[in-house]
């Protein structure tokens, strides 16, 4: 496995355990709210759904010629990745709160004990809908990129390997502790997709326009620095900022540091 | 015609996002790259650049209501 490969399967994984931690903080809320079978159901079901997403656009990509491909994923993946760290910057230099997952579940589980019971199917609806609608939202982001990623690096079972690592891993641990995985450096991991995100946009937008990189695939690597530089640079400058704004020294926080 | 719409909310909230500006200007870089790259301009220094202009600039978008506000 080479560079890309490693980093496919590293990007795959993070952005996969990011959301699955999120969609786990729903599904726990639901399941110790009001019953087990009902969210478990609903998790399983949308699981079903997302690797349906994945097994039909996955090879119908493969017909589309390379060069279109990377422009068309470059650019989808540059969309996202700039996303994920544009949040990720103004989290780590205060601008944004840190995503909690214990105040998440707190408020899910203070939802779920308010809402009424309806059963549809045998299953408790509220239930199903939330925990369905909880792991589809939080994964079809992870399916995009594992679609998108695999394709243009010409292989989707090793980002399917690295997104289902994560599933497994968070799901175990989830299973095991029944509590939202609150220490998990999650906004850390964002920093780190979005940064690997936007730099495989960078370089696969830039070869679907027709760029020729110096140095071919070992240009990743210079673009990777350039958009980490480029990042940590704006949370200092951010930071720097809002001390001044705010009277105080600048914080000397690493960047992505969970508080 | 609510369903078509949310339909297309979704979409829209799922790729573009919050900042449709990064959208636009990513269009358009790329363009310019491809224009650079076919008219025999080494073009490779150009995304990279774009990319990380756009980034500043959605940021500073989000923070300077915040920091209006003396956050």
């Amino acid at each position: 496995m080479g560079t890309g490969g490693v980093f496919l399967v590293l990007a795959t994984f993070l952005a996969s355990a990011v959301e699955m931690v999120e969609a786990l903080t729903i599904v726990l809320a639901v399941g110790v709210t009001r019953g087990w079978r009902s969210a478990l159901i609903g998790a399983a079901a949308a699981t079903g759904a997302l690797a349906l997403v994945i097994a039909a656009l996955g090879p119908a990509l493969t017909l589309v010629p390379i060069d279109v491909l990377r422009l068309v994923v470059g650019a989808l993946l540059l969309v996202f990745g700039l996303q994920w760290l544009r949040k990720a910057i103004l989290r780590a230099s205060g601008y944004k709160s840190m995503h909690d997952e214990d105040a998440v579940f707190a408020q899910e589980r203070a939802e779920a004990m308010a809402a009424g019971r309806v059963e549809r199917a045998g299953l408790d609806w509220y239930s199903f809908v939330l925990a369905f609608k909880g792991v589809f939202l939080e994964g079809m982001e992870v399916a995009f990129i594992v679609i998108t990623f695999g394709s243009a690096q010409g292989s989707i079972p090793l980002a399917a390997v690295g997104a289902s690592g994560a599933v497994i891993i968070v799901g175990t641990v989830g299973a095991l502790v029944r509590t939202p995985l609150g220490r998990v450096p999650e906004n850390t991991m964002k920093f780190a997709v979005g940064v690997m995100l936007t730099t495989f946009g960078t370089f696969w937008g830039g070869e679907g326009t027709g760029v020729r990189w110096p140095g071919g695939d070992a240009a990743i690597l210079v673009i990777l620095g350039f958009v980490v530089l480029s990042s940590v640079g704006l949370v200092r400058i951010l930071q720097a900022g809002r001390a001044r704004a705010l009277g105080l020294r600048p914080q000397a926080e690493p960047v992505g540091t969970e508080t | 015609m609510r369903q078509l719409r949310a339909f297309f909310r979704f979409w829209y909230d799922f790729i573009v996002g919050d900042d449709w500006r990064v959208a636009v200007g990513l269009a358009i870089a790329l363009a310019l790259s491809a224009a650079l790259a076919h008219g025999g301009i080494p073009a490779w220094w150009f995304l990279p650049l774009a990319v990380v202009a756009l980034l500043a600039g959605s940021v500073w978008r989000s923070v300077r209501p915040l920091r209006a506000d003396g956050r």
